[in-house]
């Protein structure tokens, strides 16, 4: 007999199972060996503490307890860990480091082939500020992913600060200004175009607008851009020349990234890997999510979705020992 | 093998979709000359119902596509970019009734409260309605929209018309227009990255036109 499970989860059997404990042992070894400590928190929250992080992603899963308590299941990993700051080191000296391995919930669409219940590895970097902390954890991401054996991936890095620091600069309207960041947000180019041309600036500025988020490639699209983005562009500077060659050459920098409109406030990333139609992990800065749960620090982090890991690992493989029939495959 | 590759879309769209790729320089005769494949890796390219492009381009199973803004603006909750508005294809999203006074549609809201709407986009219908206020049911239909509402099913249509013929043929007439859609280039948010350089090389070549 078949006994249906939700759409979006899935039964994971012991061949599967030691692949998937393979890759995040390895990256727990990494996490371990820079001196991040793993930690464990409950599934179910009370839903009230999780939307103090307003932006975050929406707990998509609500339960009643037998006290009329509203439980929600975690959307991800940084918001418990941001209130286990507050919390449980109230007084510690940072920075703080700490690691996981655990499942989040997230909603999906209907037909649309999306996951419910996903895998994350990750760490939180708490206290240490730009841009120390965030090459740190681009450095310690990279070295997890290569300890899987992943090969071809990419890190696309922007900072959700530069655009409306672009925008600051013009002295535009709040609502002109969220409408250009919804444009941004959704990566609707046509979109951001109707809305810059129609703030009646110069040619050169509408163009800045328009043109810096398209921005893609080495370190030499970050001097295209002057004047209001000149900070955030600095600071992303300062990061890569804290990386070896080995993390920088994996960076392309995005200066149309910003990752929603959720908590982050400085670098962000995504992970690519030509063999994934979507990025397999990402993260960034959150310099003002602890504040908001009493303990104000800066802090960094990353979360790779072990699932897509194990997609592009297997990808690999498969194109390892027969490169005619392989590519593209798995898209097609 | 290309270095990219391009979900065209089948149906209305597709005669000047592969003008525009010859235009700058994509081989598409191996397209023109077979209407039944639908996979040509040779020039780089994938063919398919409009509505299908952002479903494989989310998925990455093609690098860029083409299609409606109408699909877009349906499926708004797909992951991917919009590049470029491609200026041909013009269509207009429009409310149509039974041709005659009183609209069967407002009698229907003015008697009942409610009106009944055949049509292939239910989300842009009901966000439409919702926005101007309006009860609506939405009633989706996969064909030929124009059946609905001559067949007693629903009192008004949402869809998209390029003249307007289809409908005047059979006895309907616009009501409101919602907004005009034409064919817009969009991206897998992947290989906006990861090919970052082959994608700006056509879209060079797609603005000097």
């Amino acid at each position: 007999m078949i006994h249906p499970i939700p759409s979006g989860t899935r039964d994971v059997l012991p061949d599967e199972m030691r692949e998937l404990r393979a890759i995040t042992r390895a990256l727990l070894e990494v996490y371990e060996d820079e001196g991040y400590g793993e930690l464990w928190t409950p599934t179910l929250e009370y839903e009230e503490v999780l939307r103090r992080a307003s932006g975050a992603a929406e707990p998509a899963y609500r339960v009643f307890d037998d006290h009329g308590e509203v439980l929600a299941l975690r959307s991800d990993m940084t918001v418990p860990i941001a209130r286990v700051v507050a919390s449980r080191y109230p007084t510690a000296e940072p920075p703080l480091r700490f690691c996981y391995t655990a499942h989040a919930y997230r909603a999906v669409g209907r037909h649309r082939g999306q996951t419910r219940e996903f895998l994350q590895s990750g760490v939180e970097l708490v206290g240490a500020s730009a841009p120390e902390g965030t090459a740190e954890a681009l450095r310690v991401m990279c070295r997890a992913l290569d300890a899987t054996g992943l090969r071809d991936y990419r890190i696309a890095v922007g900072d959700a600060s530069l655009y409306p620091a672009l925008l600051r600069g013009f002295e535009l309207s709040e609502e002109a200004t969220s409408r250009l960041m919804s444009e941004l947000v959704s990566r609707d180019f046509v979109g951001l175009e109707r809305e810059a041309r129609a703030l009646g600036l110069s040619a050169a500025d509408t163009e800045l607008l328009m043109g810096v988020p398209q921005l893609r490639g080495g370190p030499s699209v970050l001097d295209a851009v002057g004047g209001p983005g000149a900070e955030a562009v600095a600071g992303l500077r300062r990061v890569l020349e804290l990386l070896d060659a080995s993390v920088a050459d994996r960076i392309i920098f995005d200066l149309g990234l910003s990752r929603g409109l959720g908590y982050y406030t400085g670098a962000v990333f995504d992970v690519l890997d030509p063999s994934l139609g979507t990025p397999l992990g990402g993260g960034g800065r959150y310099d003002d999510l602890l504040g908001r749960f009493g303990r104000p620090l800066p802090a960094v982090g990353f979360a790779l979705a072990v699932d897509q890991l194990h997609l592009a690992l297997a990808e690999r493989d498969v194109a390892r020992t027969s490169p005619d029939t392989a590519t593209g495959e798995r898209n097609a | 093998m290309p270095d990219l590759t391009i979900a065209v879309p089948r149906g209305a769209l597709l005669g000047g979709t592969l003008d525009l790729l010859d235009s700058i320089g994509i081989d598409t005769a191996p397209v023109r000359a077979n209407d039944r494949r639908l996979l040509f890796e040779e020039v780089g390219i994938v063919t398919m119902r409009p509505s299908d492009v952002a479903t494989y381009v989310e998925a990455g199973a093609a690098d860029l596509g083409i299609t409606g803004k109408d699909v877009l603006r349906e499926q708004s909750y797909r992951d991917v970019y919009e590049l470029l508005d491609l200026g041909f294809g013009t269509c207009t999203m429009v409310v149509a009734s039974v041709a005659g006074e009183p609209d069967p549609a407002v009698e229907a809201l003015r008697r009942l409260g409610v009106m009944r709407v055949a049509t292939k986009y239910p989300r842009i219908a009901t966000e439409y309605f919702e926005r101007t206020g309006r009860q609506a049911e939405i009633v989706e239909v996969k064909g030929s929209v124009e059946l609905a509402p001559l067949t007693g099913m629903v009192e008004a249509i949402v869809d998209l018309t390029a003249t307007g013929t289809t409908l005047r043929e059979n006895g309907l007439v616009i009501r409101e227009e919602l907004f005009t859609a034409t064919a817009r280039l969009i991206a897998n948010p992947v290989a906006h990255r990861l090919k970052a350089e082959a994608i700006d090389a056509l879209l060079g070549r797609l603005r000097a036109r």
